[in-house]
């Protein structure tokens, strides 16, 4: 396999230096490290985006605070929402290792008609917040909680246009390796953005309604 | 509609007072920067080089050319960042009791916030970019980075950080508030003018580049070793590399938030950091110094890397201590992120908090102190060999410690109280950057520029920029001691105790000097490159190297190895030397490459426009410029061919010239 | 040296074999996602533990619990992964979460206490 360094006895044992027989590298080998590594470092920046809700979640500046803007029975059904598209997106991925285009292209549709009830529930409970006066502009408290959530949603919403894309490009291409690599990577940026939503309904809406 | 509403929707507020026709010193700056850059676009066009540069450099996503972009562009952002040294030291050597100097408080606080967000973000972090990017995919075996075409990305979106910074000397201004730029100063309510925002934007721009790079590296060094190559056999530079780009990859994202927070205050009228309303300036300090401290380790870890290497090969010798070095940086790596607060134990957290990082802080010196012991054992008994590389070395051990006592005695919180932010914590942290960073980076252009290029640099005129920047850094900082001791505070553009100035006028001195050691490199590039031939290096190992890049030709060809290395060892390609390694010359297979891609450029550039007209506010601009940076980079995704073969027999023919080379050698 | 071969071809081609999840995995972590959220927002909108701290930790416990089904569960986290890789990456970002999290708020906490104005500054802790 390996071949022996030309010159020498044949009986001598040289060691092997060079890799002359090498197979073709699997393209796209570091890919789904690398987008692990990509999201760790995206945890960080939530875990900032948290420690200053943490710090200046209690500034209500005379203004409104969780009590009085929190529905929590609003934030359940969101929280739903986003839970179910995990497991739809769990049962694409399972169709995807089947190698099954048309169940794919289904689960996720409906892992972002979720996702899409999600971003619209919270677009509507922003409306209304500003509607009645709580801006982010009102007090720290606000800015914080607008922005940490606000982050989120975006991360949301940049996960469904990837989502169509990827669609887009299943459809064209079929699950070939690449795709299925991209659908692995799409799929942990989905349930971490599902783990970090774990945090805010946590800290930010129940412990919120506490303080 | 009047006219001035439209020329506000189409412009903004960028208005023709942007641009500084009143100062004669930005005129004649810019008269200069202007015939500058034409004669070099003339020279490229009469030579027909712009085909030749957009195929091979810019659209390059091989990580040699990259890391020698990189290194281009520390250099020309090194001689802006050091024209305001130059200005600043000029001004405080002269501006004493009636004088007022030639520097208006308005320039002054520019000149020191562009001097300081220069030297770091668009200098040392571009050189030990460029350094990482260039030597580690050599040193671990491998044909190019995990991701190239990110890798070609990740540089323009530095390089466009940059530009716009170049950009803010011309068309409007700079920020006012210092490099790390604190509200409420930075606020929109103290800074309204578009400084501020030059500075967000150049250094979010330039942050998604540096994130980018530092998952690329560490994806790269875990996944893309040559076979036998275990982590303990890595070199020690990379592991320096690895332990950085962890650094980077976990603490750029706090600086992303802290940015943005920061532009959500002054865009959209959030109150994170202002006054009222409930917002707290000072957890803009506590974030923008979690992020601080991680950096400068990061630019001090691939230094620590190179002074490993140099000081191995140099001595002939493997290096001491290879374990304890991997756990002292690994140790570095995550103490680093324990010892923040010690950038602010007088914004009055009290002392239970300040002990407890001046604790940590005292603890993170223990490793680097082990470094030390390491090096000087390396160089015990070894048959050392004065080239350059280990000149630096060892004007680095003797420097840097003595920066780094400065800076453990800045750990004790009482004495920080009386130091803090005098003239001592500038000499501090000079001496460590430019003791550690800046000496390091010399040590590694000219131990590693035969390798990029084929020819060793002039050592006559290397050695006149060595003596002439130790001499000069000296002088120019050792008096900064002196006069941080005797009170003196930083930031400052005049002062009234004339007994003061004489420490000045020889800082100034010191300065000067530095410019003949800047001066006297670019003379040494300038004078190897004539001098090629007499210089040239066939060998591809002109220093008896111990590590895997020094077993390619110089320069490397574009796949690096023709065939993957196997390793046993440390020091692999000692190991190879010593062990009967023969170089193969036949038998050659078709190498599978990345394909060249001007994406990234186009992207960085619109990033670019994008910034600018949110700098301006612009809002027509920046809405046009964020849907196409996102239009192409979606378009790119659906390019799935990005690869191609370079053909056996092409293979056969690089590697059969180098048979030649070698041969006519011996 | 053919394990080597192997060592570098293994840790890039086959990572997904290991962390497929299965119809029941994911409904396994579902259901003790659902359970898990229920709880909360029903101590919270209850207040049948009577004390603010009681429910602050039981959320508390309850989010970090849930948080590792979903790692297991829907991220199919194990210790395997990227030969080790990914679970060493996710332990160190864990740990500087908790770092920047804990150090802002202690950090914070003080200076909020000494710094603010309408204070006896004679009495700085």
């Amino acid at each position: 396999m390996a071949m022996t360094p030309t010159g020498g006895d044949a009986t001598t044992e040289l060691p092997v230096f060079c890799l002359t027989d090498e197979h073709e590298h699997a393209a796209g080998g570091s890919t789904l490290l690398g987008f692990w590594i990509y999201l760790m470092s995206d945890c960080l920046l939530f875990a900032a985006l948290f420690a200053t809700y943490g710090v200046l979640g209690g500034s209500y500046a005379a203004g409104p605070a969780p009590k009085d803007l929190f529905e929590l029975p609003l934030v359940a059904v969101n929280t739903s929402m986003l839970l179910l598209s995990s497991i739809t997106y769990g049962f694409a991925m399972l169709a995807t290792y089947k190698g099954r285009v048309g169940a794919t292209q289904g689960w996720l549709i409906i892992t972002a008609l979720f996702g899409l009830a999600f971003v619209g529930i919270e677009l509507y409970e922003f409306t209304h917040m500003i509607h009645d006066g709580a801006t982010p502009q009102r007090s720290a408290f606000l800015s914080a909680f607008f922005t940490l959530v606000g982050t989120h949603g975006l991360h949301v919403t940049v996960g469904l246009v990837w989502m169509v894309t990827l669609m887009l490009q299943v459809g064209q291409r079929g699950l070939i390796p690449e795709n299925v690599r991209r659908l692995a990577c799409l799929s942990l940026f989905w349930h971490f953005l599902d783990v970090i939503w774990i945090g805010v309904f946590t800290f930010v809406y129940l412990g919120g309604m506490l303080r | 509609m009047s006219t001035d509403s439209l020329m506000k929707i189409a412009f903004g507020r960028l208005t023709l007072e942007a641009f500084p026709l009143h100062e004669p010193i930005l005129v004649a700056t810019f008269a200069g920067v202007a015939l500058g850059g034409a004669m070099l676009l003339g020279v490229i066009s009469y030579f027909r080089l712009w085909g030749y540069l957009w195929r091979e450099w810019f659209t390059t996503i091989d990580h040699k050319r990259i890391g020698i972009m990189y290194m281009i562009l520390g250099l020309v952002m090194l001689l802006r960042g050091f024209s305001d040294a130059l200005m600043m030291r000029l001004q405080q050597a002269v501006a004493f009791g009636g004088a007022e100097g030639f520097l208006p408080a308005d320039h002054y606080d520019q000149i020191f916030t562009a001097h300081g967000v220069i030297m770091i973000f668009f200098m040392a972090m571009p050189f030990i970019t460029g350094l990482m990017n260039f030597v580690v995919p050599l040193q671990i075996g491998a044909r190019d980075v995990s991701f190239p075409f990110l890798n070609n990305f990740s540089f323009w979106m530095t390089a466009m950080g940059a530009a716009l910074v170049m950009v803010s000397l011309f068309v409007g201004e700079f920020a006012r508030t210092g490099w790390l730029a604190y509200p409420p100063l930075s606020g929109i309510a103290y800074s309204p003018d578009v400084g501020v925002d030059y500075y967000i934007w150049a250094l979010q721009i330039a942050g998604v580049g540096t994130l980018l790079s530092g998952v690329n590296l560490i994806a790269t060094i875990v996944k893309l070793r040559a076979p036998g190559m275990t982590m303990m056999k890595m070199p020690i530079f990379t592991w320096t590399a690895l332990c950085t780009n962890v650094l980077i990859v976990a603490a750029f994202p706090i600086l992303t938030v802290t940015l943005a927070l920061l532009s959500l205050d002054r865009y959209v009228g959030t109150d994170f950091f202002t006054n009222d309303l409930g917002g707290n300036p000072m957890m803009y300090v506590n974030l923008i110094w979690i992020w601080g401290h991680p950096e400068v380790y990061i630019l001090i870890l691939p230094i620590f890397g190179v002074f490993s290497e140099v000081t191995a090969t140099f001595s002939g010798k493997r290096l001491f201590g290879y374990t304890s070095m991997v756990y002292a940086t690994v140790v570095i790596t995550i103490l680093s992120y324990l010892v923040w607060l010690h950038h602010f134990f007088t914004m009055g957290s009290g002392a239970s908090v300040n002990s407890f990082f001046g604790i940590t802080t005292m603890i993170i010196s223990i490793p680097t102190g082990a470094k030390m012991f390491n090096w000087l054992f390396t160089l015990y008994r070894g048959r050392i060999r004065f080239e350059l590389p280990m000149m630096w070395t060892l004007a680095f051990m003797l420097t840097f410690v003595i920066g780094g006592m400065t800076g453990v005695l800045l750990a004790v919180p009482p004495a920080d109280f009386v130091l803090h932010n005098s003239l001592f914590l500038v000499a501090h942290f000079h001496n460590v950057i430019i003791g550690g960073v800046v000496f390091g980076v010399f040590a590694g252009i000219s131990y590693w520029f035969p390798k990029a290029f084929g020819f060793r640099l002039d050592p006559f005129w290397g050695k006149m920029s060595f003596w002439f920047w130790v001499t000069g850094f000296y002088l120019a900082f050792m008096p900064l001691y002196v006069l941080g001791l005797m009170g003196v505070t930083r930031r400052l553009r005049h002062f009234e105790d004339p007994t003061l100035q004489v420490w000045f006028v020889i800082a100034a001195v010191g300065t000067a000097l530095i410019l003949l050691g800047i001066v006297s490199f670019l003379i040494q590039i300038y004078v190897s490159i004539r001098r090629r031939e007499a210089l040239r290096d066939r060998t591809g190992d002109p220093w008896g190297g111990r590590t895997l890049e020094w077993s390619t030709a110089s320069p490397p060809p574009e796949y690096n190895f023709a065939f993957t290395p196997v390793v046993h060892d440390n020091d692999a390609w000692w190991d190879m030397k010593h062990r009967g390694f023969r170089r193969p010359v036949a038998g050659f297979n078709a190498i599978l490459m990345p394909r060249n891609t001007g994406a990234g450029f186009i992207l960085a550039a619109l990033s670019a426009i994008f910034g600018f007209a949110m700098i301006w506010h612009i809002w027509w601009l920046a809405a046009l410029g964020l849907v196409a940076v996102l239009a192409v980079a979606i378009a790119h995704t659906f390019n799935y061919q990005r690869d191609f073969q370079i053909p056996a027999n092409e293979v056969e023919r690089t590697e059969a010239g180098r048979t030649r080379l070698l041969a006519a050698q011996a | 040296m053919s394990d080597a071969v192997h060592g570098k071809h293994a840790a890039g081609g086959h990572a997904h074999s290991d962390s497929h999840g299965s119809l029941r995995s994911y409904l396994t972590g579902f259901i003790l996602s659902v359970i898990l959220t229920a709880i909360p927002f029903w101590l919270v909108m209850s207040g049948v533990l009577n004390s603010k701290v009681a429910t602050e930790l039981a959320i508390t416990t309850l989010a970090a619990v849930q948080i590792t089904v979903h790692m297991v569960y829907f991220l199919h986290m194990n210790t395997r992964s990227e030969d080790g890789w990914s679970i060493m990456a996710l332990v160190f970002t864990l740990i500087l979460v908790v770092i920047v999290l804990i150090g802002s708020l202690w950090i914070i906490y003080h200076l909020n206490a000494n710094m603010m104005p309408d204070r006896d500054m004679s009495q700085m802790p």
